[in-house]
């Protein structure tokens, strides 16, 4: 079984709309959204949710008003400046550290779990799908996605799936870094702009720190040439092989807009048959890994 | 004043719509942070004359093998996986720590000291009359929060603040947003802008900051949308239509609006708009 990777670096260069249609050409596969901030693929790939888990985050610290003693103590030993003057917990700035417990003489504070985020276990036309979403403001994305992740491997083991494809999320913070552990590819969406390259070439930096193969596809690639050319240089001088080059087509942003998977939406297009060229592509470069 | 630009989803315009507003309002005292310390862009338009660049560290344990008795307190106490300790080893993974501190305090034998970790940088730097602040997370360093944190310290109150915030919904969004009079939230008329767009809600929301919607590319997609802004009487401040000469621009970092007047002129009544509607 492999596990590929969609990143991108930059956000809406299309990472959503590759995987979804990476999904629909991959027979035995299993797809993962794990942009659990902004998660987008179900909208392309219509799940139909079997199986939902709680996950919870950070504890959150709790202080017992008629135990306390006032002492400042917590305050002064919080690094996160989460509690107030009057003893008050702010839920968005506390990291459920323990400190705060561990230096209280009245033993007054103690710590709740918080309800993070849901994952679901799905089922598409495609095959099975595991997602999550992060309730908005919360923290510990990088751990959802981890636990994502491993419901996804789950799965894929009792079906046997060749592939595991995961949808990643922009940037290389924590989220990204959990979504690239223990991958065996990454396939990096980008588009011929300044900041597209600029953020290609952090996200190529940090997969190198992993032990992952990283692959290009240049998406909107007529929008300026000389951009896909500089971009292109860039992966030659570093040894990464370019899958393929996808021109700007309304009819990608159309199937978007459908809520459609491109694959179905306009199977016969030359956008179809050039992503499952990519695909096929993808697949020979990779046989012998 | 300080204006944050938020999105959702990434890739809408965010840098697009801070740069081009920090531009046109050259006639106020401007300071421009980039909060999106993951992947920052706002320099590769707002080229900057770079005047300082610091470090930014956390504070991580080193544990004096001679002390330690392998007792596994900071390894049981520390919620984020960052110590872990074998019967004669103990190994530290830096890029996991908070920074809490509880690892040293619950030390018997006073074995932990906490020593600074180098995450990231702070650039400072001058593009015409606008101050540019932007943080730069180190790569493979997971925690961006502490640097969105740094970069907040610098806010000068006096200036018309313009915050670039990083693309998603949770803490370093949380964090770049903070504290602002007023948000503007960049989306795009496609069930994947929508979708966000209502968890950037939620969020904004929740912070209780007066905040409005900026459509990007309004002609290329459905009505869903305007009848979503409609319904919850959010403020729909700004419509651009796509424009193959602004992609073009943009993809060559050049600031649009140096080329299109017109534009311009809207970015300058946002401004007043937005104003305004800090002032009520």
């Amino acid at each position: 079984m492999k596990q590929v990777v969609i990143l991108s670096g930059k956000g809406g260069t299309g990472k959503t709309s590759l995987a979804a249609a990476f999904a629909a050409i991959e027979k035995n596969c299993i797809v993962v959204d794990c942009d659990v901030d902004a998660p987008d693929l179900h909208i392309l790939m219509k799940p139909k949710v079997i199986k939902t888990k709680d996950f919870y985050g950070l504890k959150l610290a709790s202080i017992d008003k008629n135990k306390c003693v006032q002492c400042g103590s917590c305050i002064n030993n919080c690094r996160f400046e989460a509690i107030s003057d009057d003893y008050i917990v702010d839920p968005v700035s506390c990291e459920g550290c323990g400190v705060c417990s561990l230096v209280c003489p009245a033993n007054a504070i103690t710590y709740i779990d918080k309800k993070a985020g849901e994952i679901y276990i799905s089922e598409t036309k495609y095959g099975p799908m595991v997602h999550a979403l992060l309730i908005p403001g919360e923290e510990n994305s990088g751990k959802l996605v981890t636990m994502t992740r491993f419901s996804a491997n789950m799965v894929a083991y009792e079906e046997k799936k060749d592939f595991i494809i995961i949808d990643g999320a922009p940037g290389i913070g924590c989220p990204v870094i959990s979504s690239v552990s223990n991958t065996n590819f990454a396939i990096v969406i980008t588009e011929p702009t300044e900041s597209g390259l600029h953020d290609l070439k952090r996200v190529i930096e940090l997969i190198d720190n992993f032990n992952s193969k990283p692959f290009v596809i240049i998406n909107k690639f007529d929008i300026n040439n000389e951009k896909t050319l500089e971009i292109k240089n860039y992966c030659e001088s570093k040894n990464i092989s370019v899958l393929g080059e996808i021109p700007f087509d309304i009819i990608f942003i159309k199937a978007m807009l459908e809520g459609a998977n491109i694959i179905d939406y306009s199977p016969e297009s030359e956008i179809s048959l050039l992503i499952r060229k990519i695909w096929s592509k993808f697949k020979k470069l990779t046989e012998k890994n | 004043m300080i204006i944050s630009i938020a999105s959702g989803k990434g890739g809408v315009g965010k840098t697009f719509v801070s740069t081009n507003l920090a531009l046109s309002i050259e006639e106020e005292n401007v300071q421009f942070l980039d909060c999106d310390v993951e992947e920052p862009n706002a320099h590769i338009f707002l080229k900057p004359q770079i005047e300082l660049i610091e470090p930014v560290n956390v504070l991580v344990p080193e544990v004096n093998e001679n002390k330690c008795t392998y007792c596994n307190k900071c390894s049981e106490f520390c919620a984020y996986n960052a110590i872990l300790v074998s019967p004669k080893k103990i190994v530290i993974f830096p890029e996991l720590c908070h920074s809490c501190g509880g690892c040293s305090l619950v030390c018997t034998v006073n074995a932990i000291k906490e020593i600074p970790f180098k995450i990231g940088n702070i650039y400072k730097g001058k593009y015409q009359n606008i101050d540019l602040i932007y943080g730069e997370l180190d790569v493979t360093r997971p925690l961006a929060v502490p640097i969105i944190k740094e970069v907040k310290k610098r806010i000068d109150k006096e200036k018309i603040v313009i915050v670039d915030c990083p693309p998603g919904a949770s803490c370093p969004v949380i964090e770049s947003v903070k504290g602002s009079d007023f948000v503007i939230l960049v989306t795009e008329p496609t069930p994947f802008g929508l979708h966000d767009l209502k968890i950037a809600v939620d969020v904004i929301s929740g912070l209780k900051i007066p905040f409005g919607v900026i459509i990007n590319r309004s002609d290329i997609g459905n009505k869903d949308l305007w009848d979503f802004l409609e319904r919850k009487n959010i403020t729909l401040l700004l419509e651009i239509p796509f424009n193959r000469r602004i992609a073009e621009f943009y993809s060559n970092g050049i600031p649009v609006i140096s080329y299109m007047p017109n534009l311009k002129e809207k970015f300058k009544i946002l401004f007043e708009k937005i104003k305004m509607m800090v002032k009520k």
